[in-house]
């Protein structure tokens, strides 16, 4: 059933070309570093350390981009005394993708503590990226004490209301929202009525074949809402893109990798360049949680992600930093 | 000499006295220290410790942030009575209690972390 170099498509319940088993198999290979190319309808999977092997035409799918989360820049504890060396050690790992990924996401809590100087260190460790686009959203670490008035100055020109916006690529509509302001006590993450109401009309008129990227920090899923890691209001903005036939939701927050498919919407989560946190429920709380030295970098990590035109899915692959 | 003695006497006698006196104020305001109570509460693994506080009118409840991560401490209510800056670790909080009431707070930057001063 199984080729030495590929997938052949088993179930193609939604004749788009996709085989959803095999997607969720690509994705369990993307722990073990596995880099997957969904091209023609047919999965192929490549080990990350034998990429030599492919050439630039195989490894390009029609464009693709990368998602970093939670660089934390000014953190300082235990779990990593420098924060700044691990999100440099994560522009290598871009530089060093295959294809050339055309732009940056970042999920938020790009600083620790909101502070300017923690904005300024990220974009310039960002220059060093050969991607020169990056796209920013806000993580509650961003917008301490001013309510993101400083995010979005330096991050939300072209935004509304507390910094969300959309923007296309390649046929691709990207929207970029904000769930980490104006949070209730008990609360989890929120989205709020006018950004909900902003999101229905923008989505409202494009085709229904359009693929669909949203991200946001805190992830739109169900995680684990007893650590906060959901979004009260995330169900009224999925059920504004329910008709579309490709959705993929990238967040971040929880620091780790975590993957849900649900019909047409691929739900991902990227892991944080600065420090790992628990899985749900195996600790305490949700903290920073301390790893030896050597094995800091194995827990940290970036996601790539590629479109091929007329394919539905994004491939999305996680890599480790080391 | 007689009235020479007698004057270092009644000074002796004086300094005497205004040292028990000035011992006396500051037994006083000892005392009167520990009438304005103050409390605290820890901040760390992701709660605060203890959830719930109960502490007579006038308290001073200190919040210190033992936690690897910065924390707020925000009341709930509408008003927003008190209201912190980002405690990152080891900072501290601080907020006089002048009238009774229940007064339930949480942290802004994690809503999931609540807590509750009840002032008699």
């Amino acid at each position: 059933m199984s080729k030495k170099n590929g997938d052949e498509i088993l179930h193609d319940h939604n004749h788009d070309g996709v085989d959803r088993r095999g997607f969720l198999k690509c994705m369990a290979w993307a722990g073990t570093g596995a880099f997957c190319v969904i091209k023609g309808g047919v999965l192929n999977s490549y080990s990350l350390s034998n990429l030599s092997g492919i050439g630039a035409k195989e490894a390009a799918g029609d464009f693709g981009f990368v998602q970093i989360s939670d660089s934390h820049m000014g953190f300082n504890k235990a779990a990593n005394p420098d924060v700044a060396g691990t999100l440099q050690v994560a522009v290598e790992k871009i530089n060093a993708l295959p294809g050339s990924p055309e732009f940056i996401l970042h999920t938020g809590d790009i600083s620790h503590l909101s502070k300017p100087e923690e904005f300024d260190a990220v974009e310039q460790i960002l220059k060093g990226a050969k991607p020169k686009e990056i796209f920013y959203v806000p993580g509650e670490h961003d917008v301490l004490n001013d309510d993101g008035k400083q995010f979005l100055e330096r991050f939300g020109r072209k935004a509304r209301g507390s910094g969300w916006y959309s923007f296309d690529k390649n046929g691709v509509h990207f929207v970029g929202l904000v769930n980490v302001l104006n949070l209730k006590a008990g609360g989890l993450g929120a989205l709020g009525r006018d950004q909900l109401e902003w999101l229905e009309n923008d989505v409202k008129h494009l085709k229904h074949s359009a693929p669909i990227v949203v991200f946001a920090h805190i992830p739109l899923w169900s995680v684990y809402p007893e650590w906060g890691w959901a979004t009260e209001d995330s169900a009224q903005a999925l059920s504004y893109l329910k008709k579309f036939g490709s959705v993929t939701v990238l967040n971040g927050h929880i620091h780790q990798t975590m993957q849900k498919v649900e019909g047409n919407v691929t739900f991902h989560t990227a892991a944080s360049t600065a420090f790992p946190q628990p899985q749900p429920g195996k600790a305490d709380s949700p903290g920073p949680m301390k790893v030896p030295a050597e094995q800091l970098k194995s827990v940290l990590g970036i996601t790539d992600v590629k479109y091929v035109q007329g394919q539905h899915a994004l491939g999305v692959v996680d890599s480790t930093l080391a | 000499m007689r009235r020479a003695a007698f004057v270092t006497v009644v000074l002796a006698a004086l300094a005497l006295g205004i040292s028990v006196v000035r011992a006396a104020e500051v037994r006083l305001a000892h005392a009167a220290q520990g009438k304005v109570a103050t409390s605290e509460v820890k901040i760390d693994n992701f709660s605060f410790g203890p959830a719930t506080l109960t502490v007579p009118v006038g308290t001073t409840v200190t919040w210190i942030n033992r936690d690897d991560i910065p924390h707020t401490v925000v009341s709930s209510d509408d008003a927003k009575t008190f209201k912190s800056k980002v405690l990152d670790t080891d900072e501290k909080f601080s907020f006089t209690f002048t009238k009774p009431g229940t007064y339930p707070y949480f942290c802004s930057i994690h809503p999931k972390m609540t807590g509750k001063v009840n002032v008699q």
